[in-house]
């Protein structure tokens, strides 16, 4: 995945804790690291004051194709993606028909080659249809083209303890994962927003904290009785947090994302009654954030999945219990990220690079992505200003969803440029170009 | 006031405001001519996406008696179900100038997203949506209380509130718009609330409001209140398993004839209430609702004073100049 011609000298960059580093580009590799990359005929990236991490990679995305290009399409979605600096995202099976065949991921996988913003990783449905009946062909997506490792019926729990069951031990066959939306449904039905103090006022049908975590605390066990491993999508309560923190004590295999808008947001915005902040699961108490930024600091929780859900505007502009649930969430995660975690003292940079490209690479197996810095690595990179602050506006962003939680906040930090395989796709903070060679690869 | 959305956003002095503009209202409706000029020119839209015909009526006959003009605007179930109809629907509302709307809703916040979205320009008075407010409901039950105390003390209503009174509110509080805007109001006026009901019908989160809870009736009735109020109770939530049979409903927490004979055969003016319509037999009995300590049919009557002083002080801007207006306005009409 290399720009040909493309050799690239980023100048002075600072590494995690380290500063001022250069890095050569060259051939879509990292071709020399400090002094011997200086000076070398190369288009010369001025970074001093930027931070360099490694191309980062979503955990958790909505894509939104097949069958919801008016909300969202492989380019647009992956062009958000490397706009937000990422190069890799795992782009979630509930698109329509459901990613639960060979089929349906190849399809995805060869949309994401030929957008080549990013690595679209096709995550497949565990069961077909999504409809928690009966396991979708797990063998042959892990066998496609699209390789794929995550599984998730994400947007609906696998709440069938036998079900989950079976699926944590077959993909075991292939070291695939399944990823889960604990939510138990019985104890969410018509669920609008956090069961508490907020939705008792409001009278809006309540999410408690307790339908999360019961699905944690069971599939922590199942994984534990079968020897294999699970990841938790979006975890949004503290008790989570405990359960999931008891569980790795035990040496279970058990990995866990948060999202940013978990780090930030409370359910005291629902008070607007805007469903702009409408999401599953929903927005917490200010204690739930805490402890989700508590667990995201000392490795209880691995990983940032955005959950980028974008939607059409009438999906939003209308009554609360009539919205869609979900946030657009690409643009605007490293800010968040900054603002909460490393603004707070409670990351530093090279931390971010693990929650936000190495673990979830590592969790999804993605080859090429969350690669150290060094000489021979793909260069996957991501420059960050944090001496940034900018005005969030849907408007101007790449994604076709304007459904952002964050429009008008200013948030700390931008992403100045991405490479991916050694291409820009984001130079001088804006989209540049995609990878052309990646449509070659897909014919 | 811009809107009326709900009543935990009344001053005390708001509410007493409302009140009395409201016994001004009442005192018209006593006279030969129960119209006031007040709205001419106005228009008044009734923007019902749920059957109401009390409250529509209600509201309707409010307008009329300011001399507004009244559209009632009717939305079936079926588009509702499309999300953009509230939107949409606003937007026509606004092309016809439309000063008030009074919007009842199925989903909660409905009219607060009708008066914060910027899809129309006119007052929004919330008419009960979904399981959050029904303010007017409350100001209408305070006006009636406040009435009912002020004849036991042998004084006007007017500038009072209901400091010290004693209220229970019994039933569904989980899905009851009801029960909050009357809690949130008494407790503006200065009551003291109790809620009554089995634990299941009580929203998690309510141990933080401002009111004692109780599950059990008759000892809350023993405690000594002043006041009842009965919430409805909608059948079906027993297959919902928030509680077991209408019958252990009604036993426990309904009000039944010998909860009644033990309320007349103690001391105490006790009164009862009830929003309407009533399941009688289920959470209230035909003898309590029919009683002389019911309060029910001045509910409904009290409901049109109040709903005209709410539009009236929604259209007429200012509260004291809107009270004052009122005074002119019925000296000017009675020469
Ligand atoms: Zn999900």
């Amino acid at each position: 995945m290399s720009d040909s011609t493309g050799r690239y000298l980023i100048s002075g960059a600072g590494l995690g804790a380290g500063s001022g580093t250069d890095l050569l580009i060259e051939d879509g590799r990292i071709a020399a690291v400090g002094a011997e990359a200086a000076g070398s005929n190369a288009e010369v990236i001025d970074a001093s004051g930027l931070i360099a991490l490694p191309g980062l990679v979503d955990m958790h995305t909505h894509l939104r194709e097949p069958g919801r290009e008016d909300a969202e399409t492989v380019e647009t979605g992956s062009a958000a993606a490397a706009q937000g600096g990422f190069t890799a995202v795992h782009a979630m099976a509930n698109s329509s028909p459901v990613a639960d065949t060979a089929g349906v991921v190849e399809q995805v996988h060869h949309l994401g080659l030929r957008a080549g913003w990013v690595d679209v990783r096709p995550v497949g449905a565990v069961t077909i249809g999504l409809e928690g009946q009966r396991l979708a062909e797990l063998g042959a997506m892990a066998g496609s083209r699209a390789g794929v490792r995550v599984f998730s019926d994400d947007g609906i729990c696998v709440a069938d303890p036998l079900l989950m069951r079976r699926a944590l031990e077959y993909v075991k066959a292939f070291d695939g994962v399944i990823a889960q939306h604990a939510q138990e449904p019985r104890l969410t039905e018509g669920a609008q927003m956090n069961e508490g103090a907020v939705s008792a006022v409001l009278g809006l049908a309540g999410w408690p904290a307790v339908a999360e975590e019961s699905i944690i605390a069971r599939d922590v066990l199942l994984a534990q009785h079968v020897g294999s491993r699970v990841h938790v999508c979006h975890v949004s309560t503290a008790g989570s947090v405990e359960l999931i923190r008891w569980a790795k004590q035990r040496g279970i295999k058990v990995t866990a994302e948060v999202t940013p808008h978990h780090l930030l947001l409370t359910e005291d915005l629902v008070h607007s009654y805007d469903p702009v902040y409408k999401v599953n699961p929903p927005l917490r108490t200010d204690a739930d954030v805490q402890a989700l930024r508590a667990g995201l600091a000392d490795g209880t929780i691995d990983v940032v999945g955005t959950d980028h859900a974008p939607h059409p505007s009438e999906a939003k502009d209308c009554e609360w219990a009539q919205a869609a649930m979900g946030m657009t969430g690409l643009e605007t995660a490293v800010s968040v990220v900054q603002q909460t975690m490393v603004d707070t003292g409670m990351l530093d940079w090279d931390a971010v690079g693990r929650i936000m490209s190495t673990g979830p690479a590592a969790i999804g197996q993605v080859p090429g992505q969350g690669r150290p810095l060094a000489v021979g690595e793909p260069a996957n990179i991501t420059l960050v200003d944090p001496s940034a602050r900018r005005q969030v506006e849907p408007s101007a962003m790449a994604t076709k969803g304007r459904n952002s939680p964050f429009a008008g906040r200013e948030l700390p930090g931008a992403v100045i440029a991405t490479f991916f395989g050694g291409h820009p796709t984001v130079l001088d903070g804006r989209l540049n170009t995609p990878v052309q060679e990646a449509a070659a690869w897909s014919k | 006031m811009r809107h009326l959305l709900s009543t935990s956003s009344l001053s005390h002095a708001d509410s007493v405001g409302v009140l009395d503009v409201a016994e001004e209202m009442a005192a018209v409706g006593q006279r030969e001519v129960k119209k006031l000029p007040a709205l001419r020119g106005r228009t008044v839209v009734n923007l019902f996406f749920e059957d109401s015909t009390r409250t529509r009526t209600s509201f309707e006959a409010a307008g009329k008696r300011l001399s507004a003009d009244v559209i009632n605007f009717a939305v079936k179930g079926s588009s509702v179900s499309k999300g953009e109809s509230l939107k949409d629907t606003a937007q026509t509302l606004e092309a016809m100038s439309a000063d008030a709307v009074v919007i009842r809703h199925p989903s909660s916040g409905a009219p607060h997203r009708l008066a914060s979205s910027g899809w129309i320009d006119a007052a929004v008075l919330n008419a009960g949506d979904g399981t959050h407010e029904h303010p007017t409901q409350a100001l209408l039950d305070a006006f009636t209380l406040r009435r009912h105390a002020a004849q036991l003390a042998g004084r006007s209503s007017s500038g009072t509130d209901l400091t010290g009174m004693r209220v229970a509110i019994v039933g569904d509080v989980l899905h009851s718009r009801v029960a909050r805007s009357n809690l949130w109001l008494l407790k503006t006026l200065g009551a003291e609330v109790t809620l009554v009901a089995p634990p299941t019908l009580l929203p998690v989160g309510a141990h933080a409001w401002p009111c004692t809870i109780s599950y059990d009736l008759d000892e809350t009735l023993r405690g000594g209140v002043d006041a009842v109020m009965m919430l409805r109770l909608q059948a079906e939530r027993m297959n919902q398993a928030f509680f077991p049979s209408t019958r252990e409903y009604s036993r426990s927490w309904g009000f039944d004839e010998a909860r009644l004979a033990a309320l007349q055969s103690a001391a105490g003016d006790t009164v009862i209430l009830h929003p309407g319509p009533m399941n009688r037999g289920l959470e209230i009995s035909a003898a309590a609702a029919d009683s002389d300590r019911s309060l029910i049919l001045d509910q409904v009557r009290n409901g049109v004073s109040v709903r005209m002083a709410a539009l009236y002080l929604l259209l007429s801007g200012e509260h004291h100049r809107g009270t004052a207006d009122v005074q002119t306005t019925q000296k000017g009409t009675s020469t």
